[in-house]
């Protein structure tokens, strides 16, 4: 095997990934009762469809899209509308939802099977990725039909599908790429039809050699598409690091990947991409890892969209007693959760139950004693310890100089500052008060 | 839906840390100092225990007394206070008056430390402003050195000079002579067996303290190496008598404040700065500023002065010297 490809800096956190990533997945039950909220992407909600006491199918439409950024979302179930209202998401926010309550039937709409998917258009393909609901599965969730439509003036070469799964403990990925590599594979050759690029790559943290081997012999006989293995370092799998580590290009401060050329692409988007122009199948169910000390029986489960998280944790026994910290995403980046009655969403990779032996306060913290451990890992080349003590003392507009906005909130600083200081609060309450 | 009514507890991403902490980097650093320690001991007897206890009891009491007066969070169990004591210990002669720790501590932490707002705002070292204060304040008390004999109870023991004082008082050939040749005046000067600081004559004890940082993560080479690299130029180049290059480096490198300074004093994050490549220059400063004093000065030893002058540079180097960033975009490209 070559070098493994890398970017500078970075961290070194404990990877966890063994709780879950022996667990194939598996399919979790038919919930009971799903909530589907209509914002589950970046750009504009969807539009409302239907009304309370409407009859709905799995995989029927609820919410249409209201504009080029944005996403339709569909039913997982099939049932009775019998709520429409303000719900609480993972993200903290409220949300419109749309609340179905299972007839327990199962029914489906048709699906369109596209045997010969590969002759479609780039235009066919496009449409069938937005319509099927497909945003970014990463947690970011910015449609994906959006990306696949960069403007003319950006042409792009190369596509990279990012396995490197750097969160800790998450194991999503992981498990598609050993389960499913052929699935992933077909998904990207089918979102380089839709670029017209010739050259692809997936990008793997040297941590999953299972995954690697899988992908490798899928792509054994495709000479355009590389398999590279990638240094197990927080965090390989941002997407401007990932760039980096594979091609060897920097995207611009302020730029997004299409500046150099580059698309990325999540694995369970590639999965999405494929199951949707293969089958006509939309966007209403994904592989959700449910990990952690605090949780009985960790598992990589296939969840269908709008499922509680309370109704997931069930399914794998529970929280254990010292559970104290629940989290949607990974520990490095996800949102800690004060309700269990949240619903998954196409953003939601993980659901990590955290107990107080791994717990850390963090609502005491000291002076900024300039170690210099922060500025060693910005993956970024910021100067965190000075952005950290602007934003405390109000400094937003000298924190931009500071190119505060080239923060993409990764929790490295964070992880290791000494003096526990709450550095993403600080970047965020920085990025609030003044514009990029 | 849930039924239990668990609390679970909210707040910002990221949820796992690493295990350092101030309090921990800060008892590390005062466990790196023992071996130092245990050579003073062993050179200067139940003084080196008086004096550098004395700085440190009176250290720790200053900020504790200062805090509580203000109705501040009392911070002295992070081990910062006992190592602005052990530090400005190691840095007196062995034979003070009791009162010379006991101001020396307050001028450290109440005057340096505190009224600038505690750790993390201290513009210069602790330590040293402490002992900067103490040597201009009492020069005759500050600069009259011991011979090492561990029997040594303390009036009654010989002065002599501190190696750096002989050599800048009667040139390097007497000076070796006192010694007797070159191979025992390094060997004396590694062991520590010299007059001087308490803390400051042991070079190898130093640099086993310096070994368990470096191993830690704590320090890194940029200040110490760039720092001792620089004196070692500097008294190549012009520390001989005989001319340009004639100068002999190791004795400059083993003498003096030089091994605690490089490695325990300029490296203190506080008053360093942050970004690597500024360390280099800082280091380069404190070495060029060092043998400045020492060839030129009226003072035989340099190091102290030199932390203190480029602790003032420190903020100035942080604001010049900016972290390679991710995806910098050209300067013709920028738009004005």
């Amino acid at each position: 095997m070559s070098k493994v490809a890398t970017f500078e800096r970075g961290i070194h956190p404990k990877y966890n990934k063994e709780l879950s990533s022996g667990e194939s997945i598996t399919p979790a039950k038919l919930p009971q009762r799903i909530v589907i909220p209509l914002s589950q992407h970046i750009g504009a909600p969807a539009k409302l469809e239907v009304k309370i006491g409407d009859e709905v199918k799995k995989g029927q439409i609820i919410g249409s899209p209201s504009g080029f950024v944005s996403s339709p979302v569909h039913s997982s179930i099939s049932g009775k509308v019998i709520a429409i209202a303000d719900f609480p998401t993972a993200a903290g926010r409220l949300v419109n939802s749309v609340v179905i309550e299972s007839d327990g039937k199962d029914e489906t709409i048709a699906f369109k099977e596209t045997p010969g998917y590969m002759n479609l258009t780039a235009d066919e393909i496009k449409a069938m990725i937005k319509d099927a609901g497909i945003v970014g599965m990463g947690g970011a969730a910015f449609p994906t039909n959006v990306k696949l439509s960069p403007p003319k003036e950006k042409p792009i070469d190369t596509v990279i599908i990012n396995g490197a799964e750097c969160e800790p403990y998450l194991t999503a990925d992981h498990r598609l790429m050993v389960e499913r590599p052929k699935e992933v594979l077909e998904g990207l050759k089918i979102i380089m039809k839709a670029l017209g690029v010739k050259e692809g790559h997936i990008g793997i943290e040297e941590n999953k050699p299972d995954a690697i081997e899988a992908m490798r012999s899928a792509a054994s006989g495709d000479s355009n598409i590389k398999v590279h293995a990638l240094e197990i370092k927080y965090p390989q799998g941002a997407e401007k690091m990932l760039i980096k580590a594979i091609t060897n290009r920097e995207v611009p401060s302020k730029g997004l990947p299409m500046d150099v050329s580059v698309v990325v692409q999540n694995i369970g988007t590639a999965f999405a991409v494929y199951e949707a122009v293969r089958f006509g199948k939309p966007l209403i169910e994904r592989v959700v890892t449910v990990t952690g000390k605090g949780i009985r029986e960790p598992k990589n489960m296939m969840v269908r969209v709008g499922t509680l998280v309370s109704d997931v944790v069930e399914q794998c026994g529970g929280l254990v007693d010292g559970a104290i910290k629940v989290i949607s995403g990974g520990p490095m980046m996800g949102f800690a959760q004060w309700t269990l009655d949240v619903p998954v969403t196409k953003g939601t990779s993980g659901i990590l139950v955290l107990t107080e032996n791994e717990y850390v306060a963090s609502d005491e913290y000291f002076s900024c004693i300039r170690c210099g451990r922060c500025v060693d890992v910005c993956p970024m080349g910021l100067n965190p310890s000075m952005l950290s003590i602007l934003a405390e003392k109000g400094f937003y507009e000298e924190a931009k100089e500071y190119n505060l906005f080239d923060c993409f909130e990764c929790g490295s600083c964070a992880y290791v500052c000494p003096a526990k200081r709450p550095m993403v609060q600080f970047m965020r309450l920085a990025k609030s008060q003044v514009k990029p | 839906m849930s039924t239990e009514a668990k609390k679970l507890v909210v707040s910002v991403s990221p949820h796992v840390r690493d295990e350092e902490s101030i309090a921990k980097i800060m008892w590390t650093v005062n466990l790196a100092l023992l071996p130092a320690f245990i050579m003073s001991v062993y050179y200067f007897g139940p003084r080196a225990v008086y004096v550098t206890g004395l700085c440190i009891l009176s250290a720790v009491l200053s900020e504790h007394i200062f805090q509580k007066s203000l109705k501040k969070k009392i911070t002295t169990s992070d081990g910062s206070a006992f190592l602005t004591g052990l530090l400005l210990g190691m840095n007196l002669p062995p034979n003070v008056p009791f009162y010379i720790p006991i101001i020396g501590s307050f001028v450290a932490i109440v005057i340096t430390k505190m009224l600038f707002g505690g750790l993390g705002y201290n513009i210069f070292n602790p330590a040293l402003i402490g002992r900067a204060f103490l040597l201009l304040t009492w020069p005759k008390l500050m600069t009259r050195w011991h011979e090492p004999t561990a029997q040594f109870l303390g009036l009654d023991a010989k002065t002599t000079a501190t190696p750096l004082g002989l050599l800048k008082e009667e040139g390097l050939t007497k000076f070796i002579e006192h010694f007797g040749d070159k191979a025992s005046l390094y060997k004396s000067l590694l062991i520590g067996s010299t007059a001087g600081s308490l803390g400051e004559t042991s070079a190898i004890a130093l640099l086993i303290g310096a070994a368990l940082l470096f191993y830690k993560k704590y320090i890194t080479w940029h200040i110490p190496f760039s720092f001792l690299a620089s004196v070692a130029v500097i008294a190549w180049i012009f520390g001989g008598k005989e001319g340009l290059f004639t100068g002999d480096p190791i004795i400059h490198l083993l003498s003096g404040g030089l091994m605690l300074g490089a490695f325990f004093m300029a490296t203190d994050y506080v008053t360093c700065p942050t970004i690597r490549k500024g360390q280099i220059i800082f280091g380069i400063g404190c070495g060029a500023i060092t043998m400045l004093i020492r060839l030129k000065g009226g003072f035989p030893e340099g190091v102290m002065f030199a932390i203190l002058l480029m602790n003032c540079f420190a903020p100035l180097i942080d604001r010049n010297v900016v972290p390679k960033q991710f995806g910098a975009i050209k300067k013709k490209e920028v738009k004005k």
